[in-house]
């Protein structure tokens, strides 16, 4: 089986002071040097992507006065898919005087990750949550209020504290606006050139540092290369892979799995989040998943017919023949298990021939205990937008008739490998938000993606890039450096090739089948056998893709099938990693779960002596066999134990 | 069911443009809006015709992204929803449906269905922020909001900037989109230092964009997805003027 991959040299974090946890992050700020603020305004930033993380760190660097030249693939900064998070941003602010802390937040952090996170990075991002509130009430982020004008909180899954702030169940929203208006403001100042409507296609590197992308101007469709003294990704996961996702449908792995090719290490690429309350899907024209907000579980309780094949109408099935199997497994924590934990729990029952709705996929989400406990105007105050979405979409009134549910892929752990500094295996490459790894081991806890987005953007990022920045000055490098022009020909000579096939199969067609094989055998529940499998098929598909593929028009234009085939070629080069990821991988965590590794009750079993480690890869060739770099992960404070939820 | 569609059809900002019918078979009623249009672009392509540019991202209603005249209607035909969370099923099985870009003047026409709204964006650096650079926050209890304050500041900072507002008003005006704006800050008080500037700011330059005047017709709060309140726009002219007479 070692033919899918080799085994390469251990990686170290070499960034992350070590000592006393509490200090690390104040230690190496001291230790990272400063620029001068009237050079600042000589050396330049590449960004790319403008959510949550992106664009608050644009704004930020901005701030501190760097050059810095944003771009989204959107017509607007504001649109990034940061946007639909729906249910709020964790913070040790312990107003509810629970007995949260910031060694709380750590302590769950790293236990609801199954013990596959970097304890440095986490505890820094517990300590950094306190100054986002600060820092996004400052900018007039609307977020909840109590009567006493004082900010609210909720509790979310995975946690038994309420440390969840939110601005109804349109958080995201409110979070990234005030990042963008943040942005905007820098933009009328001068300090940020912006570049909607621009998809990064290559990275460019000089003397082995990153030193600019080549771009495609979406509109007219002209290729032109940026240059400057470092580059930051902020592209987002990579959920897409699978076709039908809670991401919206521009999201794309694409600007890092161009630096994956040019050398940066991809790390856990098969940690893939399934969302346990989404939307079911209603038939073949399905496009994308539609997620209801985690939150929702605070008051809704999950359930199905206790007997095989029932399919009376839910309000004709009494009490006693319910099956409430989330509060039946798991007494202490209920409706609030964790994602991977509810989404599993999800599909056995529906494997068991439980499931509701068509095609037996899906289960009750019911607020009826809810609305005669609290009343229907207190519920809809909590979840008012939650449930007209939900009725828009389904034609069904969630207050008179239990809401419908199923896992969907919702968050990727995964992504480049990053140090303590957030800086990619290339230096000058750094990765903040979704689109590294460096978080959330094998599972991430709700409202955890905000904190760390905003966590890398505006408090982490600008220091540590600072101390990149202060090692220079770089040289120079002008456009007709023999590196900058290849990696131009490159993307000139992609496009030329994907569109000149003309074949008889579109885009889409690819992206759907490639997503079957995707959430067929590297989804929920993945085996060796359906792994080996998945990889056949995927190389098969990927080399149809490049002799079949049609893309109608030409390159000098808007194109959006042009844009999507260059998407979903790399998702076809990423989705054989991740199954050989997975394969490798012969444990269950988190959100990867192995059917040869549970525990005879069926949880998901972990080997600690085998695989304590980040699974780092490096690009092999394209159908080559990547090679594997263990970034071994020592726990000093957080001991490795079976989590349990029970 | 079998609908016809009537889409414009522009190649570029150069191109004079038409209406072209297109039949559209075997759609679900569970279908989106964009999802039958995903559905005639699949057939497009195959049948080696140039499939129909329309801009979409999110498809839940929250990005800002999508947006067409359907029927003459921004969004369509059903109340407070975007155009990807408009379902097939409030049409009915012969219909024939007319599918048209956003008509503003700040907002060209780039291909097909899509528009320029950066219009947009550069009201916002004009002054629809707070300065607050990161780092100097205070903490965040420092500053109790009166919740009914924080709720309606809420609701004003809902609008997603689809650009709708503009398409329906006859005089192609962004007024609420500008007020929303001004209100979500204006209701709080870490808004209050600039308030006079930003809605002075935002009008001016929302007037250098070639946006239209407001003449109260309403017909913006009826289009918009989120249900700003038009009487946002009277709070808006209410801070101009108190912002005029100070300056």
């Amino acid at each position: 089986m070692t033919s899918f991959w080799n085994e390469g040299d251990p990686i170290v974090d070499e960034a992350a002071p070590d000592g006393p946890i509490e200090t690390r992050w104040d230690r190496r700020k001291f230790a990272a040097k400063l620029v001068n603020p009237a050079n600042r305004r000589k050396l330049s930033v590449i960004v790319v992507g403008t959510g949550l993380a992106g664009g608050s760190a644009a704004a930020t660097l901005a701030e501190a006065g760097y050059k810095v030249r944003s771009y989204c693939y959107q017509d607007s900064p504001r649109r990034a898919h940061s946007i639909a998070a729906q249910g709020g941003i964790n913070a040790a602010k312990n107003y509810r005087n629970d007995g949260d802390s910031i060694y709380r937040l750590f302590y769950d952090t790293v236990k609801g990750g199954d013990f596959r996170a970097r304890e440095s990075n986490v505890y820094r991002l517990a300590q950094v949550s306190v100054n986002i509130i600060d820092q996004c009430v400052a900018q007039g982020v609307p977020f909840a209020r109590e009567y006493g004008g004082l900010l609210d909180n909720r509790s979310f899954g995975g946690t038994q504290v309420s440390r969840t702030f939110y601005a109804r169940g349109q958080t995201g929203q409110q979070l990234l606006l005030g990042a963008y208006q943040a942005m905007e403001r820098q933009i009328g100042l001068g300090n940020i050139e912006m570049n909607a409507r621009h998809e990064m296609l290559e990275l460019i590197i000089v003397d082995g540092k990153a030193r600019g992308i080549v771009v495609r101007d979406m509109i007219t469709g002209e290729i032109s290369t940026d240059l400057a003294d470092a580059v930051v990704l902020a592209s987002g996961g990579y959920g897409n892979v699978f076709f039908l996702s809670t991401n919206a449908k521009g999201c794309n792995v694409t600007a890092t799995w161009r630096a994956h090719r040019k050398g940066a290490l991809f790390a856990n690429p098969c940690y893939t989040q399934i969302h346990p309350t989404c939307i079911p899907e209603s038939g073949t024209h399905q496009s994308k998943l539609t997620l209801m907000s985690e939150s929702l579980r605070n008051d809704g309780r999950v359930w199905v017919p206790r007997g095989q094949g029932d399919n009376r109408p839910a309000s004709n099935i009494p009490e006693e023949e319910r099956d409430y199997y989330l509060e039946r497994i798991y007494p202490s924590f209920g409706n609030l298990v964790p994602r991977d934990i509810a989404s599993r729990a999800a599909k056995n029952v529906c494997d068991e021939g439980r499931g509701v709705g068509p095609g037996g996929l899906g289960v009750y989400l019911d607020f009826a205990d809810a609305i005669s406990r609290l009343g229907r105007a207190a519920v809809e105050a909590k979840y008012g937008n939650l449930f007209e979405m939900y009725q828009r979409i389904t034609g069904e009134d969630p207050y008179e008739t239990p809401m419908r549910i199923y896992p969907a892929v919702h968050y990727t752990m995964g992504g480049l490998w990053v140090d303590y500094d957030l800086q990619s295996t290339i230096p000058g490459l750094f990765v903040v938000g979704e689109a590294n790894f460096s978080d959330h081991g094998a599972n991430r806890l709700g409202a955890s993606a905000l904190m760390q987005g905003l966590a890398d953007g505006y408090f982490v990022l600008p220091h540590t890039l600072a101390n990149y920045l202060a090692s220079g000055p770089y040289e120079k490098i002008s456009e007709d450096h023999a590196e900058v022009v290849a990696a131009r020909q490159q993307v000139e000579e992609r496009i030329t090739k994907l569109l000149s096939i003309n074949g008889d199969r579109t885009v889409d067609s690819f992206h759907r089948e490639l997503g079957h094989i995707m959430w067929e055998y590297c989804g929920m529940e993945r085996t060796e056998e359906g792994l080996t499998k998945a990889i056949d098929l995927i190389r098969a598909l990927r080399d149809e893709f490049w002799t079949r593929v049609k893309v109608p028009g030409t390159g000098e234009q808007l194109n959006q099938n042009l844009e999507k085939a260059g998407r979903v070629a790399d998702f076809l080069e990423l989705g054989e990693l991740m199954c050989i990821d997975a394969l490798h991988r012969a444990e269950s965590a988190g959100g990867h779960f192995r059917a040869e590794s549970q525990t005879p009750d069926g949880e998901a079993l972990r080997h600690d002596d085998e695989y304590s480690y980040v699974g780092a890869w490096e690009f092999g060739g394209t159908g080559q066999a990547p090679t594997l770099h263990k970034e071994q992960l020592d726990f000093e404070y957080v001991h490795p134990s079976t989590r349990s939820y029970k | 069911m079998d609908i016809q569609v009537r889409v414009w059809r522009q190649s570029g900002p150069d191109d004079k443009g038409r209406m072209v019918t297109y039949d559209v078979k075997d759609i679900s009623p569970d279908a989106s809006f964009l999802e039958m249009l995903d559905v005639l672009n699949e057939k497009l392509i195959l049948d080696g015709d140039d499939p129909i540019a329309f801009d979409h991202d999110c498809r839940e209603g929250i990005c800002g992204m999508c947006g067409m005249m359907i029927n003459g209607i921004a969004h369509g035909p059903e109340r407070a929803t975007t155009t990807c969370q408009l379902h097939m099923r409030h049409f009915k099985d012969g219909d024939v449906i007319d599918v048209e870009p956003w008509r503003a003047a700040p907002f060209p026409v780039i291909k097909d269905l899509v528009v320029n709204r950066g219009a947009f964006d550069k009201i916002i650096a004009a002054g629809g922020y707070i300065t607050a650079p990161t780092g100097t926050a205070p903490e965040a209890h420092a500053t109790p909001v009166p919740k009914p304050d924080a709720d309606a500041a809420f609701e004003a900072a809902t609008c997603i900037g689809c650009g709708a507002c503009v398409a329906a008003c006859p005089n192609g005006s962004s007024m609420l989109f500008t007020a929303a704006k001004v209100a979500h800050l204006g209701l709080m008080p870490q808004g209050q230092p600039e308030r006079d500037t930003r809605v002075i700011n935002m009008l001016e330059t929302q007037d250098d964009l070639g946006f239209g005047g407001c003449t109260n017709m309403g017909e913006c709060t009826s289009v918009c997805p989120k249900g700003i309140p038009l009487n946002l726009i009277g709070r808006l002219n209410s801070d101009y003027r108190k912002a005029l007479r100070k300056r």
